[in-house]
């Protein structure tokens, strides 16, 4: 008797080498797989956890500071180098990489105030307390010379902070006045003011680069046009605004960090209203930078936490905070975006991972497929209750929990009673005004 | 002191000169009044005032006085006048001279122009500046709007931004900037000029510049068209030989194989006609493949399977046969190659056997059986018979039958093609065909057979009989032979099996069917009689197998396949299974009686239905009977409140909405909501979406790779936001999104002067300051 056999193409199964991955053929027939919704919401719903399991954002502690850390700075050219100003005017060069300080410099007396490098990454400067302006080299100096600035200029006043423009020779410092600075030159080639009061820091814009932002510590915030040479607008907030960031890719759009722990984000046509306002933090906001991509920024604040913002959501999609980290002072966001550094008062620079959960390395193609089927099912699912109470979950120190419920209560009460004023005047006489334009006092043409 | 004192009475003199002129130009005031007194004077202005008060004489009435009282040393007092003192007028009485013209002319284009205002505030000047400024700068800003909108709604942003755009240059400017250096490469440059290969542009060679220039249109498109044929007919050709090559019939094979050396034997004989001496090589390698024949022991039944056959050989026809065929190829093949005579005689004994060697149509039975030598031809046909006498009546039956039409129809085609296409033909018609010997025409057949026509008749009598028997005794022999047929089918065996395999196919089929529609029965009722029926009319009407639906056949073929290899079940069933359809359709009947009383107990259609009738019940909203009893009237035990008070305290329920199952007769959908559902469920429309529709089929539509294609899962998973590690992000800048940057450095205006303005720029503050 013959048998017949069912005849196959080795061709179509058989792997050309070891490593290559079995063909897995596949029957699309929506019949054979049903309960898609269900299904992909549990996928959803243990990617989020699974999310919350791997979230270890803290990568690296770099201590050697002998006081708090006044000031960072990233290198435009190597990522893995950066900069650091402390309060008894030591500043330290760090190798992210090795997590060492290769380079030491007593560069003032007193604070650090600010600290900048230059756009091609061979210099940098530093503004301190003791009324200077010194231009230090990048690289170390050779075998027997003596550690000493490249230039040193001596000021009238204290300088506060100090920006270096993106393209050109310049630097603006601030202090009683924003003045610009030709690198080769000993007086300003422009100062600039508005008011009379302090200016506690002065930034570029990265993408006009004659514009620049400046706050003041009258609760001013002042923008300057460096080619004109005079002040464009003022806006007076209700509280100081202790930085300003610039986003790195939507020119007119900086985000101001506020002493009244918000954070208000501006466009810079219409100073009138904030675009946003950032709040969650329970304590003054000190310091604030954007992610290269424009899409967040880290705040650094006062209450001992530092929060990552997405631009556009009012509330902090993530906070970070240890022990052992005491009011954070500078933060800092690398140019790969993807790590993140703070300088706190307990003389440490801790290092972070931009988006906590992320794996670090290589990842082969299916890890990144996982990865990214994983996180749009995050955000497909992200209104269920479920998936949405655990992924919002995050460990408060009781400090900061106990602060937000606190918080939560006053503004609780302060709402009611701006209802109870509308409720119990007569109708019209009282205005409800909104909670972005009670921020803004005035804007000063 | 007296000096000045004089001029001091010129200009008094002066004023009163032009004093008295008053008069003239104004009238008189209607209180005109010499009195000196003060009193007075200031009792007429009072007067005068409360005067004017009633509004019909506003008009300021000068007052003519003397010399005021007083006197500045500074200027002339022009109290009590309507009108400025001008300075020109001073002039006036002093004769005019040629220079004075001059400077009353001065004066005059002076008092034409606009007094210069007062210079602004310094504050209010930085202002205006600051505004200036700033309308600039938001005017240069918004340029990136456009940018910043793409980017917020971009599907995917990729990090770093600016690329490494590749530049695409013609290769002749590569080309061009590059020369030949090392030894290799010069080499290469020469090797390439022999050739005329063109270095740099254009890049055509000679002969190719020759060939364009030589071919005209007309030329090329007439060569492109036959091209354009050739491929076409190429490629048909390809897919022809690939179908041909995928069919597995071994008959099929063979039969070509067949055709083919006919063909060759054919062109052989021409050949030797024409060109005796190609012929003579010919028949050379003919005789080579005879020597090798010879030499080798192939086909002499002495290896491993002949073996095994042989053992097999008592009891197996089919081995017996096998083993016969293999024999009469080794024979074949040992034959010695006919002389030209001998092969003129041979034609003509041929003729009474089926000679092979002639183009025969008709008789095409012979002729696949194809042996060239017709004694051994015929010494295995006699074997064959002796083997089988019940095959042989079919055997010359149904191909005569089926080539009959098909030959007269195409009389010119070759012969080899009729037969692949009768093959064809016929392995399509397998499976289905009912044909029956009776209904065959046998008076062309019986024309065609020549020598075993009388055994023919009696042994097709003999089968009809046996088809016409009771059907258990034809299902037992056929239960026995069965496997041994479905094998056969599938190999065709020289002429000997040509009868079995031909009419196997018809037995074994109404076979195979009476037991797949046993076995649908139980699934399909509706298959049953239509099949059946079927069947009987292709048995009345065979010549209508071919206008069977290829879809039905294709099926049939399935379930005859199923039943090959399932060889177990079918003969158990057999027992049962061919009766008439009438008689299936009465098992079928009976095997559903048997169902309903298996399962008599339970009605399941009204429980359900019962069922969803509670379920609607429940679900209705209840009136609310809110009567007391004892109420207006007597209470007690057994007395129910009146049916008048009942009807007005009963609060009726609002109707529902109907049920979304009320059209659905055999579901219950239960509407109630889901508790341990609802915690898993969004309560609230979330930002975005505008429609819950909107956001439930975002929901629905899966992203996963279950669902999905690789390529739509990858798009649908794609990231927000790509950056690459270790590299530098750097600011958006103008020439990444292709606006030009500003050529000017940001300092230009700076270093050259602070606080100059430009031209427009003053123009413009000018408009503002106006505003």
């Amino acid at each position: 008797m013959k048998v017949k056999m069912l005849s196959r193409n080795p061709d179509s199964y058989v792997r050309e080498t070891k490593l290559d991955l079995q063909r897995v053929p596949r029957n699309y027939d929506p019949t054979l797989h049903p309960f898609e919704v269900p299904r992909e919401y549990v996928r959803a719903l243990n990617a989020t956890k699974l999310e919350r399991v791997f979230a270890k954002p803290f990568l690296a502690s770099l201590d050697g500071h002998r006081d708090g850390v006044s000031c960072l700075a990233k290198h435009p050219k190597s990522l893995a180098t950066v900069l650091s100003g402390a309060c008894d005017g030591e500043v330290r060069i760090w190798n992210l990489t090795k997590r060492k300080c290769i380079r030491m410099i007593q560069a003032h007396e007193g604070f650090v105030r600010g600290i900048c490098t230059r756009f091609c990454g061979t210099s940098f400067f530093t503004v301190g307390d003791d009324k200077t302006v010194k231009q230090w080299k990048m690289d170390g100096p050779s075998y027997g010379e003596e550690e000493e600035p490249l230039h040193t200029i001596l000021g009238k006043t204290v300088y506060t902070g100090i920006d270096h423009h993106w393209k050109e020779a310049v630097f603006a410092t601030c202090g009683q006045q924003v003045d610009i600075w030709d690198e080769q030159r000993t007086s300003p080639i422009c100062s600039m003011t508005w008011g009379f009061d302090s200016i506690s820091s002065v930034k570029f814009n990265p993408i006009e680069t004659f514009l620049l932002g400046s706050c003041a510590s009258d609760r001013n915030i002042v923008l300057y046009d460096m080619r004109q040479a005079t002040p464009l607008k003022k806006v007076i907030l209700d509280m100081r605004t202790n930085t300003i960031c610039w986003n790195p890719m939507e020119a007119f759009i900086f985000t101001a960090a506020n002493e009244d722990y918000n954070l208000y984000t501006f466009d810079m046509r219409a100073l009138d209203t904030p675009v946003m306002i950032h709040m969650d933090h329970v304590s003054a906001v000190l310091d604030v930078d954007y992610s290269p991509t424009g899409k967040d920024f880290v705040s650094a604040s006062f209450d001992k936490s530092i929060r990552i913002f997405p631009v556009d959501r009012s509330r902090s999609r993530e906070v970070y905070h240890t022990k052992r980290m005491q009011h954070v002072i500078c933060v800092k966001w690398t140019s790969d975006s993807k790590y993140i550094m703070c300088g706190s008062d307990e003389m440490n620079i801790r290092l972070w991972k931009a988006n906590a959960s992320e794996k670090l390395g290589v990842l082969t193609s299916r890890e990144k497929a996982a990865t990214d089927y994983n996180q749009r099912l995050k955000e497909k699912f992200q209104h269920h209750p479920h998936i949405k109470r655990i992924s919002r979950h995050r460990h408060l120190p009781k400090s900061i929990y106990s602060q937000i419920q606190e918080q939560r209560i006053m503004k609780e009460a302060r709402r009611r009673k701006e209802l109870n004023r509308i409720k119990h005047s007569k109708p019209g006489s009282v205005q409800r005004v909104s909670e972005k334009k009670k921020r803004v006092v005035a804007v000063v043409k | 002191m007296s000096s000045s004192r004089a001029a001091e009475s010129l200009l008094a003199l002066n004023q009163q000169e032009e004093l008295e002129d008053l008069p003239r130009e104004y009238p008189l005031s209607t209180s005109e009044d010499e009195g000196d007194s003060d009193g007075e004077r200031k009792h007429q202005k009072l007067l005068e005032a409360i005067s004017s008060l009633d509004g019909k004489n506003r008009w300021k009435l000068a007052e003519r006085s003397e010399a005021s009282l007083k006197v500045s040393e500074f200027s002339v007092s022009s109290e009590g006048s309507g009108e400025k003192l001008v300075l020109s007028d001073l002039l006036e009485p002093v004769k005019t001279s040629s220079s004075l013209a001059a400077v009353k002319k001065q004066l005059n284009r002076v008092k034409s122009k606009k007094t210069v205002e007062l210079p602004l505030h310094r504050e209010e000047i930085e202002r205006i500046h600051r505004e200036v400024a700033f309308n600039k700068t938001s005017q240069v800003l918004s340029k990136w709007d456009p940018v910043v909108q793409k980017n917020r709604q971009a599907e995917q942003l990729v990090f770093p931004l600016s690329k490494q755009q590749s530049i695409f240059a013609p290769i002749e400017h590569v080309v061009s900037g590059w020369k030949a250096r090392t030894p290799l490469e010069q080499e290469i440059f020469n090797l390439l000029h022999k050739n005329k290969q063109p270095v740099t542009d254009p890049l055509l060679t000679p002969m190719e510049k020759a060939s364009l220039k030589a071919m005209s249109l007309e030329e090329v498109k007439m060569r492109r068209a036959e091209l354009q044929r050739a491929r076409a007919l190429q490629s048909y050709y390809e897919a022809r030989a690939r179908r041909e090559k995928k069919i597995k019939s071994k008959k099929y094979h063979k039969l070509l194989k067949k055709g083919k050396a006919k063909q060759a034997l054919k062109e052989f004989e021409k050949l030797r006609k024409v060109n005796p001496a190609a012929a003579l090589e010919e028949l050379e390698k003919l005789e080579k493949a005879r020597m090798m024949e010879r030499m080798s022991l192939k086909h002499q039944n002495s290896g491993k399977w002949a073996k095994s056959k042989a053992v097999m050989a008592k009891y197996d026809l089919e081995a017996r046969q096998a083993m016969q065929e293999q024999l009469a190829r080794n024979k074949e093949l040992m034959q010695k190659i006919q002389a030209a005579s001998e092969s003129a005689e041979e034609e003509g004994g041929a003729e009474e056997e089926g000679e092979p060697f002639v183009p025969d149509v008709v008789n095409e039975v012979q002729v696949k059986a194809d042996t060239p030598n017709p004694w051994m031809f015929r010494n295995h046909s006699g074997d064959t018979k002796e083997a089988e006498v019940q095959g042989d009546p079919e055997e010359l039956a149904e191909p005569a039958a089926q080539e009959a039409p098909e030959s007269e129809e195409e009389g010119p085609v070759v012969a080899e093609e009729i037969l692949l296409k009768e093959f064809k033909e016929r392995r399509s018609l397998r499976q289905k065909s009912r044909l029956n010997q009776i209904a065959k025409p046998v008076g062309s057949q019986e024309a065609k057979d020549l020598s075993s026509q009388e055994v023919l008749s009696e042994l097709r009598a003999l089968s009809q009989k046996l088809n016409r028997e009771s059907h258990q005794s034809r299902k037992q022999e056929l239960s026995s032979t069965r496997t041994v047929l479905a094998v056969q089918r599938e190999e065709p065996a020289g002429e000997e099996e040509e009868p079995l395999l031909l009419q196997r196919p018809e037995r074994a089929r109404t076979l195979d069917e009476l037991e797949e529609l046993g076995k649908e029965g139980c699934f399909q009722n509706k298959e049953l009689p239509r099949v059946a029926v079927e069947g009987q009319q292709l048995e009345r009407n065979p010549s209508n197998h071919l206008g069977v639906p290829k879809e039905k056949k294709r099926k049939e073929q399935m379930i005859d396949l199923q039943n090959l290899l399932t060889t177990k079940s079918p003969s158990m069933k057999s027992l049962a299974v061919p009766t008439t359809v009438e008689e299936l359709e009465d098992e079928e009947r009976d095997q559903r009686q048997m169902i309903k009383e298996a399962f008599a107990g339970d009605d399941v259609i009204r429980d359900f239905l019962k069922e969803k009738r509670e379920a609607v019940e429940a679900s209705k909203p209840k009136d609310v009977d809110l009567t007391l009893p004892g109420w207006g009237e007597w209470g007690g035990v057994g007395l129910k409140p009146s049916a008048k008070k009942r009807r007005r305290f009963l609060v009726k329920a609002p109707e529902g909405p109907p049920r979304k199952d009320k059209n659905l007769p055999n579901v219950i959908l239960n509407e109630k909501r889901n508790i341990h559902a609802v915690a898993h469920q969004v309560r609230m429309l979330p930002y975005p979406f505008t429609h819950h529709q909107q956001f439930e089929r975002t929901i629905q539509t899966p992203i996963g790779s279950t669902w999905n294609t690789q390529r739509s899962f990858q798009k649908l998973t794609m990231p927000k936001v790509v950056t690459k590690p270790g590299h530098i992000i750097k600011p958006i800048k103008a020439e990444d999104v292709g606006y030009r940057s500003s050529s000017r450095s940001d300092l230009s205006v700076v270093q050259r002067n602070p606080k100059r303005l430009s031209i427009r720029h003053k123009k413009q503050l000018k408009k503002i300051s106006v505003d």
